[in-house]
């Protein structure tokens, strides 16, 4: 047995940097798609705009001061004008990019964080677990994703839980969008166990927590990643429907679909209102969406050349 | 085929079970009841009658014992917010409007899919068919209160074809048709992206089968080749996308319905998780449970209706 392990150690030890890696090999193909770069470009934009909000806003997004009156299209001062209440727009646009960009990248993250480890155990442990996890998502499934999201962040809004209300939202989001990763995790592992390079392993005398985490979990990681970026697009989505309806993140912080559902009723007079945070969700969404299929053809190649039907 | 359907209706009772405990337990952890609104506080000896007239100033555990056996006999209890009216009495009010905007989004879907999943198929690599992948791209990445509220600026504001909201039914269960496109074409643009992805991809598979090289090779003219062998064999994945997608249009309608003020279902337990309405929550999700689960049903029994060659 000991013998077996230092065999295997030679092959491990190569510097990665000659052979093509599977990851480096990704990077090159995503790359070369276009669409996933612009994307890419357009998130990193968003993102130092989000980060830096509070540098680059020209106004404070909740500042009720201006000097041209309420409801006033574009000027000088006010780029994209001032909303009802005599806010810049601009400003809360860019700092309603800070909502949507950490609710959808922290809900991906909660989500790889919890469904990971689960789905891992599903599939490595005893029947009994396994089982029971397969019913608790059978359960979930039975409910409507949303109405559940939107029950969930209500009732972590009224008992006391740390955070405001976008850290509430994040959970109520990951709460609810962990079983499906977690099935893919448990799937993906399942399926990965039977090739022969596991057998090889086993044969050369490799522990199970060895095999598990040297071989199952970064060979299974692939299609989750791709699937958890996915995450991002449909969190920010719902984000931004549940402030829309007025159950999502507390006014007067600026979001993008508070922005939307407060823009709306004054539609007729001054509709770019509503238009200009609908547009951010829509480039934002479908960015996070491209970068998807991007990882998604970079991460296995053989999709794009097998399936002339796949698309995009 | 008996046997298995009967076994699913059973499999029902157990899901449909824990959706109401699960449900139960979730609005029951919510500290206060449905009269402790701020803007109206009543005093606590009404406080106590109310009470005590909904049973709630009973142990939790047995108002879960009593509602569930009074749900097994088909009462729902009443809902607390509109005067005392029962909840299957509501809730049935609502299916008939998110039902018949559902289906008619339902129907939208499959047609506009359908067709440009076929012609991007039949003309694959053409600009239809890029133009047919951006627009299902563009139409999937939106989100659905994106989406309503553009056209909404577009047709109504803008050039104030159509109205901007309401629904008043005009025939039968049906609105006017001016009133019926807006949210149509809104609900349905996200299924006919998905519709139109699995038909291209699918078409574009049944063409190269050998039974079609056959059918032109003996001369059969290309509409009868398309008509006859693949459009046929290409709608098995169309189906089975079908279901799920129905459930979700007819559960997942609350947004639309917000953006355009259609008095669904959906709106209905919006307004009831805002009001703690009790009973109407507990209703609303074990009428969406079971509608999904039902649905699910029905999809895997078409399977077996369209393809002999399963069997259960």
């Amino acid at each position: 047995m000991v013998r077996a392990a230092t065999i295997a150690r030679p092959q491990e030890a190569q510097p990665l940097a000659e052979q093509r890696s599977l990851w480096g090999d990704a990077l090159r193909r995503f790359l070369r798609n276009r669409l996933a770069f612009i994307s890419l470009l357009v998130l990193l934009s968003l993102a130092v705009a989000a980060v830096f909000a509070g540098q680059i806003a020209p106004h404070d997004p909740n500042a009720q001061a201006c000097t041209t009156g309420a409801l006033r299209g574009s000027s000088a001062d006010h780029l994209l004008g001032t909303d009802a209440t005599c806010r810049d727009v601009l400003s809360r646009l860019i700092h309603g990019a800070r909502v949507s960009l950490s609710v959808g990248v922290f809900t991906a993250v909660a989500v790889f964080l919890i469904a990971v480890p689960i789905g891992a155990l599903a599939a490595l442990s005893t029947r009994l677990v396994d089982n029971l996890l397969m019913r608790l998502t059978d359960l979930t499934y039975a409910f409507p994703d949303l109405l559940m999201i939107i029950l969930l962040s209500r009732v972590l809004a009224d008992t006391a839980v740390p955070g405001g209300s976008v850290t509430i939202i994040i959970l109520a989001i990951s709460l609810v969008g962990w079983v499906t990763i977690a099935r893919l995790v448990r799937a993906q592992m399942l399926s990965q166990r039977e090739r022969e390079y596991v057998q090889a392993a086993e044969a050369m005398g490799a522990s199970r927590w060895r095999i598990a985490l040297t071989h199952l979990l970064p060979n299974s990681l692939g299609p989750v990643i791709v699937a958890v970026t996915f995450v991002v697009p449909q969190a920010i989505f719902a984000e931004a429907a549940l402030s829309f309806i007025g159950i999502g993140v507390t006014p007067p912080q600026a979001t993008w679909g508070g922005m939307v559902e407060a823009g709306y009723s004054a539609v007729y007079s001054v509709p770019m209102l509503v238009v200009y945070p609908a547009v951010a969700i829509a480039i934002t969404m479908m960015a996070f969406t491209f970068i998807g299929d991007g990882l998604r053809d970079a991460l296995d190649p053989r999709t794009a050349r097998r399936l002339p039907g796949r698309t995009g | 085929m008996t046997g298995y359907v009967l076994r699913r209706l059973l499999w029902l009772a157990p899901v449909l079970f824990f959706v109401t405990l699960i449900t139960f337990v979730l609005m029951h952890l919510v500290p206060g009841g449905p009269w402790d609104t701020k803007d109206r506080p009543i005093s606590p000896q009404l406080r106590e009658q109310l009470e005590s007239k909904y049973g709630l100033d009973e142990p939790v555990w047995q108002q879960f014992l009593t509602f569930s056996w009074n749900a097994l006999h088909g009462d729902l209890g009443v809902s607390f917010q509109y005067q005392d009216r029962s909840v299957t009495e509501i809730i049935r009010e609502g299916v008939e409007v998110s039902a018949v905007l559902g289906l008619m989004a339902l129907a939208f879907a499959l047609m506009v899919g359908v067709t440009l999943g076929v012609v991007a198929a039949v003309k694959q690599n053409s600009p239809i068919d890029y133009a047919s992948v951006f627009l299902s791209t563009f139409a999937a990445s939106t989100p659905s209160f994106v989406l309503g509220i553009l056209l909404i600026v577009v047709f109504a504001v803008q050039l104030g074809w159509l109205p901007v909201f309401g629904w008043e039914k005009a025939w039968w269960l049906f609105p006017n048709w001016k009133q019926a496109i807006l949210p149509t074409v809104t609900l349905g643009a996200l299924p006919a992206a998905y519709v139109a992805r699995i038909t291209r991809a699918s078409v574009l598979e049944v063409l190269q089968q050998d039974y079609v090289r056959t059918a032109r090779a003996k001369g059969l003219h290309e509409r009868l080749v398309l008509g006859r062998h693949v459009l046929k064999n290409a709608v098995i994945p169309i189906l089975t996308v079908s279901g799920p997608i129905a459930a979700s249009l007819v559960t997942g309608s609350f947004i639309v319905e917000t953006v355009f003020a259609i008095p669904g279902l959906g709106k209905q337990f919006v307004a009831s998780v805002f009001q703690r309405d009790y009973g109407m929550i507990m209703g609303t999700t074990i009428f969406y449970a079971a509608v999904i689960a039902m649905a699910n049903l029905v999809v895997d029994m078409m399977y077996v209706v369209v393809n002999p060659r399963i069997r259960y």
